[in-house]
């Protein structure tokens, strides 16, 4: 998290996290363990009453953001997303209601709406099954008919996909994305319910098989939504990015607090040298989680050209080093760290959920090879 | 401040990158990797040295050097992020890298801090326009990481004092000019009680500098003793038997020296990085730069050097704007030691057998045997990364302090060895 917040941005990183403290405190989260949805419709309609939903959405459409930058303003939230492991799908939903406020439309206008005020959710259908799983190589097929589209393929994992009321689709018409916004019960659409290894983030397999809609639920141009699909795609991963790292940031916290509490051989924990360096070590890379994970953010939110070379490096770093982390954090607790009654496996699992999803720490390092590969034959 | 209206950071960047591609040579980036690479002869090294005195003076000359130095003492006065577009300005080119540390920091910035009026205005110009390189005199064949520890003694005699000792580990003391030293003045209170702080002549009577050759052959590790040689107090740097105050600071400095905005540094301005495009280059000579395993280090080096920038600017904030102690400049010493080495291994990685066993022929991929012997010097030189763990542990978040027996009796009375204990 940022080292400087302005005194609005303090206000409101501290009243979201009171909010979670209140609605879904731990024992909370370990009693929606088998909930269908994994939250009450109530905590996420107080969320979206603070904001959680409109940062990212055009003041045009009823958004607005708290510095002038949204995205910045939001990841102040995934982190406190990230310290209470908190339920409901943050990054999907905010990164829908942006796309479709700036597509604008009649069709956007509609759903933005019900978003903000937060009696309805939203979720982003991008990944695919392998071997069509990596960041580039989805083929959910869109084919215009006449003034319909028609969508074949299959997404998975979908966050949300039971209780959304609308899904935006991301596929490929021709060489060419385009994006659908599909509303649920679609005919031809079909949900199976898929495991997780998050205790409140649910997901699906989405198939759709012949789902004919009408050509004014695109999104964007057909055929020319790379763009809109990069946009989220940087978005997402800026959210997950700052979640993740509230996520570290709690289980280093605990663990610390942890070390001076307990005693081996009639001394804490933490006057053991080798325990002390490995904090310092995760001291470490906790703090170059935060450092990376906000310069990436404000290069997303800014538009600058190395936005890409800091995201892959923050979701490569935060997913690798915050595992470390944490696994740390549960080997320093000893048996207990390994309870379903102990809190640090929330956010293990937290961590765990958003390293594994829009491309792992090995994928990203791929990119920034890339990276490094075109700029090196450039010069 | 002076009232001169200030350049700004665009207008500057501007400056400095006709400055440099109008009088600098361009430079492969392995020589920035690694700088102890024994690649020189004694004359080549000195041919070195001078150059680099002599670009740092045509910087000096072009109002590009001592960027955060105030004015009356011939910098700049401008801010770190003037500095740090000049890295990004310097990326790929030839820069006086001798001359950064530890003479702008840690000697430079000590001087600052606690330097009189009278030291600052002879030495900073000085150092600016690359008349005098510095060396810090801190380690002792005795110990290094327990610096207050320091042996190396100075006895009063009137308007002088008279130091014997040896320093060692410093590197091109045979070609610097001045040492800041760490001394012991009084030896019957405890440790940190007693010790101050001299500048002195590095060639001068009664101080001899030896070379020590390191693993891989090069010489430019030194030794120094000496016998009665005398310093006048006028060259003490803060109070007598208060050098701590001074050493405290010191430490800092050096802590901070990838993050400091006295120093110059090349770094790589988005989508490069000095690494990632050193180990591209390795593995283009290995040619298996496609191979997806050579990519993903490839990848994760780059993602070391962006991390590591990002986390050394947040602490660099952190420090300006009080967020951060100063201890937490340990953080930053921490990453960057340990991240230097895996750059290196992963260089020696990519090598395959020619790592181990070579020809003129291999280029690039000769060095990464004996860049891989070196490796741990990242995480030694500079003070090691055990003694950055005990900061951030101890420092930063506040772990009981390892159980020392020097505390509270005076330095005399210290065990100092196994073979000197009674
Ligand atoms: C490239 C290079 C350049 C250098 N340049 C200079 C220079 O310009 N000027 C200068 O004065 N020195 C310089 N040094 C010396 C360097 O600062 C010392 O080598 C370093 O501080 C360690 O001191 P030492 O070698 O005496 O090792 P020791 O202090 O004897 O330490 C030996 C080992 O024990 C560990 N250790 C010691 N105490 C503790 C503790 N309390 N807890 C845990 N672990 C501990 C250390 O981390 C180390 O691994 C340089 C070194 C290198 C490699």
């Amino acid at each position: 998290m940022l080292l400087a917040l302005t005194d609005d941005q303090e206000l409101f990183r501290e009243t979201t996290s009171k909010l979670l403290g209140e609605f879904v405190p731990a024992e909370v989260l370990r009693s929606l363990q088998d909930d269908a949805i994994g939250f009450e419709a109530e905590y996420w309609r107080r969320g979206a009453d603070l904001g959680w939903t409109s940062l990212l959405v055009g003041e045009e459409h009823g958004g607005g953001s708290l510095s002038g930058q949204g995205l910045v303003d939001l990841t102040l939230v995934a982190h406190e997303f990230g310290r209470h492991a908190a339920p409901g799908p943050l990054a999907v939903t905010n990164v829908v209601a942006a796309t479709l406020s700036e597509a604008g439309g009649s069709q956007s206008n509609g759903v933005i709406g019900d978003l903000l005020t937060g009696r309805s959710i939203a979720t982003w259908c991008f990944s695919e099954p392998r071997p069509h799983d990596r960041l580039d190589n989805g083929c959910l097929d869109i084919r215009v008919n006449g003034d319909e589209v028609v969508l074949n393929g299959v997404k998975r994992p979908v966050e949300s996909g039971h209780g959304a009321s609308h899904l935006l689709v991301s596929g490929r018409t021709g060489a060419g994305y385009s994006q659908v916004l599909v509303p649920a019960g679609a005919s031809g659409m079909t949900l199976a319910t898929m495991q997780s290894v998050d205790l409140t983030r649910r997901f699906s397999v989405v198939t759709f098989d012949d789902v004919r809609l009408p050509s004014s639920t695109v999104i964007g141009e057909i055929g020319c939504a790379g763009e809109q699909v990069t946009r989220q795609l940087r978005r997402v991963i800026a959210i997950l990015c700052a979640e993740s790292v509230g996520t570290m940031q709690a289980a280093f916290d605990m663990t610390v607090e942890w070390a001076f509490d307990r005693y081996s051989f009639g001394r804490p924990l933490a006057s053991y040298q080798e325990l002390k360096h490995r904090f310092a070590d995760m001291k470490t890379w906790l703090e170059a989680s935060h450092a990376v994970s906000d310069a990436a953010t404000l290069a997303v939110a800014l538009g600058e050209p190395d936005a890409d070379e800091l995201l892959s490096s923050a979701k490569a770093f935060i997913g690798d080093f915050g595992s470390e982390l944490i696994q740390d954090c549960v080997q320093i607790h000893g048996g207990i760290g390994v309870t379903f009654d102990h809190d640090l496996h929330l956010f293990l699992r937290r961590h765990t959920l958003n390293r594994g999803l829009y491309g792992t720490p090995e994928e990203h390092r791929q990119r920034l090879a890339d990276l490094v590969t075109m700029t090196e034959s450039a010069t | 401040m002076s009232n001169v209206e200030q350049e700004d950071v665009e207008t500057f960047r501007q400056r400095a990158r006709s400055f440099i591609r109008n009088n600098l040579q361009p430079i492969s980036s392995d020589a920035l990797v690694f700088p102890l690479r024994n690649v020189r002869n004694d004359d080549e090294e000195l041919t070195a040295v001078a150059r680099e005195r002599e670009v740092q003076r045509m910087l000096f000359d072009a109002g590009l050097a001592g960027i955060c130095f105030p004015r009356k003492y011939g910098g700049q006065e401008l801010t770190p992020a003037h500095q740090r577009a000049l890295n990004e300005e310097f990326d790929g080119y030839e820069y006086p890298s001798r001359l950064q540390a530890p003479t702008l920091s840690p000697c430079a910035a000590v001087l600052l801090d606690f330097g009189s009026e009278e030291q600052k205005l002879r030495h900073i110009p000085a150092i600016l326009n690359g008349e005098e390189i510095w060396m810090q005199f801190l380690s002792e064949p005795s110990g290094g990481s327990d610096v207050a520890g320091a042996q190396m003694s100075a006895i009063r005699d009137g308007d002088e004092w008279v130091l014997n000792g040896s320093k060692i580990w410093t590197t091109g003391a045979w070609w610097s000019d001045w040492g800041l030293c760490l001394t012991r003045t009084n030896w019957d209170v405890p440790k940190h009680r007693g010790l101050s702080v001299f500048i002195l002549p590095i060639h001068q009577p009664g101080l001899e500098v030896h070379r020590i050759e390191m693993l891989n052959g090069s010489k430019e590790f030194c030794q120094e003793f000496l016998t009665d040689v005398r310093v006048p107090d006028s060259d003490r740097i803060g109070g007598v038997d208060d050098g701590w105050t001074v050493g405290t600071r010191w430490m800092f400095h050096e802590r901070m020296l990838t993050n400091s905005p006295l120093v110059t540094m090349p770094t790589g301005a988005g989508r490069t990085s000095v690494g990632a495009t050193f180990v591209h280059a390795v593995a283009q000579e290995a040619g298996r730069a496609s191979e997806p395993h050579i990519r993903d280090y490839i990848g994760e080096t780059l993602m070391l050097d962006i991390v590591e920038r990002e986390l050394q600017r947040r602490i660099g904030d952190g420090l300006a704007t009080g967020t951060m102690a100063d201890q937490a400049a340990a953080v930053g010493r921490l990453f960057s030691g340990v991240a230097a080495t895996r750059i290196r291994t992963i260089a020696f990685e990519i090598a395959g057998g020619a790592g181990a066993a070579w020809t003129d022929d291999d280029g690039e991929l000769a060095f990464s045997g004996s860049d891989f012997l070196m490796r741990q010097v990242s995480c030694i030189g500079g003070g090691t990364t055990e003694m950055a763990r005990n900061v951030i542990s101890e420092r930063v978040l506040g772990m009981p302090r390892e159980r020392t027996l020097d505390k509270d009796i005076p330095y005399r009375d210290v065990p100092r060895s196994a073979s000197s204990r009674t």
